[in-house]
């Protein structure tokens, strides 16, 4: 599914991101873990294209294409998804507006018709009962005054709404208290599937005891430098990254 | 000095220019060097106006003349004003509004212009104890035009004015809007919105003098400068002495959509009484490219991503319309020109 192979990418011109090398077989759940400022919000970016983070060498491919030469939104409708580290807020756009214009765009970019609007709502309302977010806070506009844990529940309620392909949680668990953290997991647990796969950015174990993960990576320094089963998770939980800060 | 001076005489020496305070970033006198012949009398048919699905009754004032719209005490009323440039003479007209006591009217004015005229609307605009006035303005002139609306606005105990003033430029585009405002709980809401591309130029400017105690003022105005076009905004609330408790909040939010488009904005809050709530923002700025960014991670491509976040920029204005079926009018006027 996913393979990035010998990665290198700039922020702004710094390098951030030095030799990067991870394979993410369709069906399967990897996690990331990893020092604060390793590059792990870096690795989300590139991969879904945000401006300003420039490849320099290595790649990238989703199924065989090369991601890093589509845009942004083509991306997107190639089932990418990003739940961010820190969601935008959208101005004056209600939630099932802009999640409509989206899922509408993406079904355009794929040839397929658009949804109909009482489809839409019937999808909408069935998705927020499973997230528990009352439907009156989808008709706010995005994100806006919406508290930290909200926003990214909301997150997960895109995520089941546009049903991608290729998920990256980048620390979904962050700002979550402890009953939405449970609810949320089910979400993510939900889309797990043989034909789709996941990249769990996180800093913590407890996130792993909803969302089991095939495979356990360390990301430090701009590259992946231990790789292991649920049992490294574990291990980085009690030993900290001091070893890998050396190996970075 | 003034536009309709220079119109009837045809000297530019008339013209506001550069040295006159308040039209500084719209100088005329600069402009213009030779004042065209007076507009002629049109004879043709016109092409159907913005608001005349909504109003029965209908002022149509083309190349100039005078109309009067009188509402009764107590009476409640719907009128599109209709102020049209044929050709490229130049021409005022004069309309006078007055609202009784307690009555109510919803006025949907537009201007068009077809070329390079220039013209000039006075408006002298009264409201008595109680009366309601909601005035829509969608000012949609030609590119080569020099179009100056000015209006006078005088406001009883009790009246509400609210306006909304949607505007795409012309070669010189001024709409002024002076109000009198009594306080003894009468309100006005001073809203704008603009949308300027190519070399357009648009400029809204508003005065509103409180001067009696317990007024409100509300305004927001909100603008869209792309390509080399240039907008201003002049607003200015002044509180005058012995107008206490005075509420007046004034905001005004551009977004500038390429590096050669200007906006200018002058907000200023003159504040001599006691007791006075005021705030005011002002930001100019580009597009927020990391929501952007998040729209088009969501899928939507570019283009539709940028009409729908300046769509929404601009429909915080919009929703303020009081009259649901203007609101629509001016929605979809703002709609097909971000959609681009
Ligand atoms: N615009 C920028 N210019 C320069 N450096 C940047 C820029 N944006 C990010 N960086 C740097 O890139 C590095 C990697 O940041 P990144 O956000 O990918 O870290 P992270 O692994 O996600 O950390 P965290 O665990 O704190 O979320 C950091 O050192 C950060 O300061
Ligand atoms: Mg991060």
């Amino acid at each position: 599914m996913l393979s990035v192979s010998n990665l290198h990418a700039t922020v702004d011109g710094k390098p951030i991101l030095k030799g990067l090398t991870l394979d993410v077989p369709a069906g399967e759940v990897h996690a990331i873990m990893g020092p604060n400022g390793a590059g792990k919000s870096t690795l989300s970016y590139v991969l879904t294209g945000r401006q300003g983070y420039d490849v320099t060498e290595g790649g990238a491919t989703l199924d065989g294409e090369d991601l890093l030469a589509l845009e942004a939104n083509e991306r997107a409708a190639k089932g990418v998804f990003l739940s961010f580290q820190y969601p935008l807020e959208i101005p004056g756009v209600p939630a099932l507006t802009f999640i409509r214009t989206a899922l509408n765009a993406q079904k355009k970019s794929r040839g397929e018709p658009e949804i109909t609007a009482p489809a839409f709502l019937k999808l909408a309302r069935e998705k927020a009962a499973a997230l528990k977010i009352d439907f009156e806070m989808l008709k706010r506009a995005l994100n806006v005054g919406f508290s930290g844990g909200e926003k990214k529940r909301m997150e997960i309620f895109q995520m089941a709404m546009l049903s991608p392909r290729f998920l990256i949680l980048d620390e979904t668990d962050s700002g979550l208290d402890i009953d939405a953290l449970r609810i949320v997991s089910e979400g993510v647990n939900a889309m797990r599937s043989p034909d789709r796969a996941m990249l769990v950015i996180t800093h913590y174990q407890r996130l792993l005891d909803y969302i089991k993960p095939d495979r356990v990576h360390v990301l430090a320094g701009g590259r992946i430098v231990a790789s292991g089963g649920p049992e490294l998770a574990l291990e980085l939980e009690r030993d900290g990254y001091d070893r890998y800060a050396k190996a970075a | 000095m003034s536009v309709a001076a220079a119109i009837r005489t045809r000297d530019v020496g008339e013209l506001p220019s550069r040295r006159d305070e308040d039209w500084r970033w719209t100088d005329l006198r600069g402009l213009i060097r030779v004042l065209p012949d007076a507009s002629e009398a049109f004879t043709g048919t016109l092409s159907p106006g913005p608001f005349d699905r909504l109003a029965a009754d209908h002022h149509v004032l083309v190349n100039g003349g005078d109309a009067r719209i009188d509402v009764a005490a107590g009476k409640k009323t719907l009128v599109a004003l209709r102020l049209v440039s044929r050709g490229v003479g130049a021409h005022a007209s004069r309309v006078t509004i007055n609202l009784g006591a307690g009555a109510r009217l919803r006025l949907l004015e537009s201007y068009e212009s077809d070329g390079a005229s220039v013209c000039q609307t006075a408006l002298t605009i009264t409201l008595a104890e109680g009366a309601a006035l909601e005035r829509i303005v969608l000012a949609q002139d030609h590119e080569d035009a020099v179009s100056v609306s000015q209006a006078e606005v005088r406001l009883s105990p009790t009246a509400d004015f609210g306006q909304t003033i949607v505007a795409s430029g012309a070669r010189r585009q001024r709409l002024e809007t002076r109000v009198v405002h009594p306080g003894g709980r009468a309100s006005a809401r001073m809203d704008g919105v603009y949308l300027v591309a190519d070399k357009r130029h648009t400029d809204h400017t508003t005065v509103v003098t409180h001067e009696g105690v317990d007024g409100t003022t509300s305004q927001l105005i909100k603008g869209v400068a792309r390509d080399q076009a240039r907008a201003v905004f002049q607003g200015k609330i002044i509180v005058s002495e012995g107008a206490d408790r005075t509420d007046a909040r004034m905001g005004h939010h551009a977004l500038i959509l390429s590096d050669r488009a200007e906006v200018d904005a002058k907000p200023e809050l003159e504040i001599y009484a006691d007791d006075v709530s005021c705030a005011h923002g002002n930001t100019v700025g580009a597009m927020d490219e990391d929501a952007l960014f998040y729209a088009r991670q969501r899928g939507i491509p570019e283009p539709e991503a940028r009409a729908m976040l300046t769509e929404a920029f601009i429909g915080q204005v919009i929703d303020r319309i009081w009259f649901e079926d203007a609101r629509k009018v001016v929605r979809k006027w703002a709609a097909e020109r971000l959609r681009v």
